[in-house]
């Protein structure tokens, strides 16, 4: 299998405390792999040590063949990543329009992907000259997904895109997911607690426990392991 | 506050809050107006104004009396009445042609020219600090740093190597921004009362170094006798060759105070216009998207370190060539005038007229400049008044005088941003 992005026995500390142990995962082409794990398991930390912040201790993260474990954090994302992050983040103050010209200006891009992500996106469109501040939850969350895309990566980051967000607009936000990936062909890594729905969405998935992964396996497999049937789907509803 | 009814119970609680109120106000008062020292034969004599400290309680209880009683009613929020706001568009193209035209109204004496050269220093100043604090949202409580960075290049360059104003104005740019660079590094990772205070300490740390290397700043003496600029190599003399002469005008020594008008007005119409032309640049943009949220930058793939070090050094830039002007209008230069308060004022500048607001900052520069210097001859009470003024804004316009900004990127028509996206001030 041809990895887009593999990360090798990476471990990353924030002072002594160790976040990440030797966590070894791949992402193919074309994949939408989801990382699950409890608050605090280091999902968030494994993103953000795969954009060079904080770095990894050891271990090596190459995408598409080359080596990035120890480019700054613009460099990675200028080759092709791009991260949706946790608490969505929009630029409260500025536009909509202009929220989403940044994703692709910060990379010195025209910003032609626009139409494409107000297609996804039919909301967007919408609020476009709205300033992002006086978004619901759902739309920021749209338009964070939307501000990365804007710059055309080949993988998309997104770190808790359910958090705080009612039941149908999730469903909302993981369709668009799913259209994403079978239509334009974006590789997706997905950080959630929501097991369920991301398992259901993904093609594979890692569990993350106290910085280590400990299963892996299509989302079908981990969804049928009692373990994670416990843990991570509400125990004993089974 | 909570709101109160028109009860008993709510009369009597504003009536004790309104006593609290004058008791804070009495123990402030006491000291600060109620004692005075007079010079009298044979040392300082000791005086009451005991009826001043009442009637300034009396002032707070009553004050504090309204406030409860009306709360929950809303406080009256400056809002511009319709017909005032239609002409509000109007009020920029005002100020530029009263600006540009000053110096030929009848009624604009050689005070007046100077006032408006001063208004126009912190005009400029404001403008440049508005980049930093107003745009990428870095808060710098030493900016008058690199206004005396440009100042002391200035008056450096030109006193030792006898190089032209014009040859040391990009200059003294040049090093304070070099400056901005030197501050920005260490602070990089600094963010809100963090960096404040760093750049607080930056501030005086410039201030000291000047007062202590005498070998070089010629410490607290100053440096005198800084040569005055010319227009195209004519100097404002009264000699043969000089401007006068050139023109075949009769020599006036308010050429060279017009000249310097209008020189600093031009400096002033370039900060200004580099910032818009900036704001609609990537890199503007950049700093805006900086000030909101530095971690969905990064995530971005905006190099932040490069962003916020441009913020500074362009910044610090503007603040050199004002530092230069402020020398060569001097022509004395010394640490004094360098000090905290300057970097106090400046930053009320741009935070009484609204962060990132470019006709606010102007407005209020003209305010507080302007208008300390009108109640000059009220001596100790001005800066009283000074600070009411500020209190007051900050009540009435939480935003500042112009709260609102133009998007960045517009669809179809201009919309002016709602206040409430902009920077409160509590």
């Amino acid at each position: 299998m041809s990895a887009l992005l593999s990360m090798q026995g990476v471990s990353t500390a924030y002072g002594a405390v160790q976040a990440l142990t030797d966590v070894s995962l791949e992402v193919a082409e074309g994949e939408i792999v989801t990382l699950i794990g409890a608050n605090g398991a280091g999902k968030s930390t494994l993103l953000m040590t795969l954009c060079g912040d904080p770095r990894a201790r050891a271990g090596r993260i190459s995408f598409d063949g080359a080596d990035i474990t120890a480019l700054p954090t613009h460099a990675i994302m200028r080759r092709g990543i791009a991260q949706a992050p946790e608490g969505r983040r929009v630029f409260a103050r500025m536009t909509v329009r202009e929220n989403l010209m940044m994703g692709a200006e910060a990379l010195g891009q025209p910003g032609d992907e626009l139409p494409r992500v107000l297609a996804l996106f039919p909301r967007l469109e919408e609020r476009i000259a709205q300033r992002a501040g006086t978004l619901s939850g759902g739309e920021q969350q749209m338009l964070a997904i939307g501000r990365a895309l804007m710059s055309k990566p080949r993988l998309l980051l997104l770190d808790e895109p359910s958090l705080g967000l009612a039941p149908l607009v999730v469903k909302q936000i993981f369709g668009a997911i799913r259209r994403l990936n079978a239509e334009a062909g974006v590789t997706v890594l997905l950080v959630e607690q929501n097991a369920n729905l991301a398992l259901r969405l993904a093609h594979r998935g890692y569990v993350l426990v106290n910085g280590r992964i400990t299963m892996a396996g299509t989302g079908a497999e981990l969804l049928a392991r009692e373990e994670i049937r416990d843990a991570y789907l509400g125990g004993g509803a089974h | 506050m909570r709101p109160v009814a028109a009860s008993r119970e709510g009369v009597l609680y504003a009536l004790r809050d309104a006593g609290l109120a004058a008791l804070v106000a009495f123990g402030l008062f006491a000291p600060l107006v109620g004692l005075r020292t007079d010079v009298v034969e044979g040392g300082l004599a000791l005086r009451g104004r005991w009826d001043d400290v009442a009637w300034l309680c009396l002032i707070a209880f009553v004050g504090r009396l309204a406030m409860v009683l009306l709360a929950g009613r809303r406080l009256p929020r400056l809002a511009l009445p319709a017909p005032l706001a239609r002409t509000a568009r109007y009020v920029t193209p005002f100020c530029l042609g009263l600006a540009l035209l000053l110096p030929w109204l009848p009624f604009v004496e050689r005070y007046e020219l100077d006032l408006g050269i001063l208004v126009l220093t912190y005009v400029m100043l404001g403008w440049g600090l508005n980049i930093v604090v107003g745009l990428a949202g870095l808060l710098d409580l030493g900016y008058v740093a690199f206004y005396a960075v440009g100042a002391y290049s200035y008056a450096l360059l030109s006193t030792t190597y006898g190089l032209s104003f014009w040859v040391c104005l990009p200059l003294a740019g040049l090093l304070a921004a070099f400056a901005g660079v030197l501050l920005g590094f260490p602070v990089l990772r600094l963010r809100g009362d963090y960096l404040a205070i760093v750049t607080l300490a930056f501030g005086e740390i410039i201030r000291v170094v000047l007062t202590n290397w005498v070998s070089l700043t010629n410490g607290p003496n100053g440096i005198s006798g800084i040569p005055r600029p010319g227009l195209f190599g004519l100097a404002f003399t009264s000699e043969e060759g000089g401007f006068a002469d050139f023109f075949g005008l009769e020599y006036d020594p308010v050429h060279r105070v017009i000249f310097l008008y209008y020189l600093i007005l031009g400096l002033a119409l370039l900060t200004n216009w580099v910032t818009l032309r900036l704001r609609r640049q990537p890199l503007g943009r950049a700093w805006e998207a900086l000030r909101e949220d530095e971690i969905a930058c990064r995530a971005l793939g905006i190099n932040v370190t490069v962003t916020k070090l441009t913020a500074f050094a362009i910044g610090a830039m503007f603040a050199g060539f004002a530092g230069s002007f402020f020398a060569t209008r001097q022509a004395f230069v010394s640490p004094e005038s360098f000090t905290f308060i300057e970097s106090a004022i400046i930053l009320a500048i741009v935070v009484l007229g609204g962060m990132g607001s470019q006709l606010g900052v102007a407005l209020a520069a003209l305010l507080l400049i302007g208008g300390t210097e009108l109640f000059r001859d009220l001596a100790e009470w001005r800066m009283l008044i000074f600070g009411a003024a500020m209190v007051v804004i900050m009540v009435v316009r939480p935003r500042g005088l112009v709260g609102t900004r133009t998007p960045s990127i517009a669809l179809g028509e201009k919309r002016a941003i709602g206040g409430n996206f902009v920077s409160e001030g509590h």
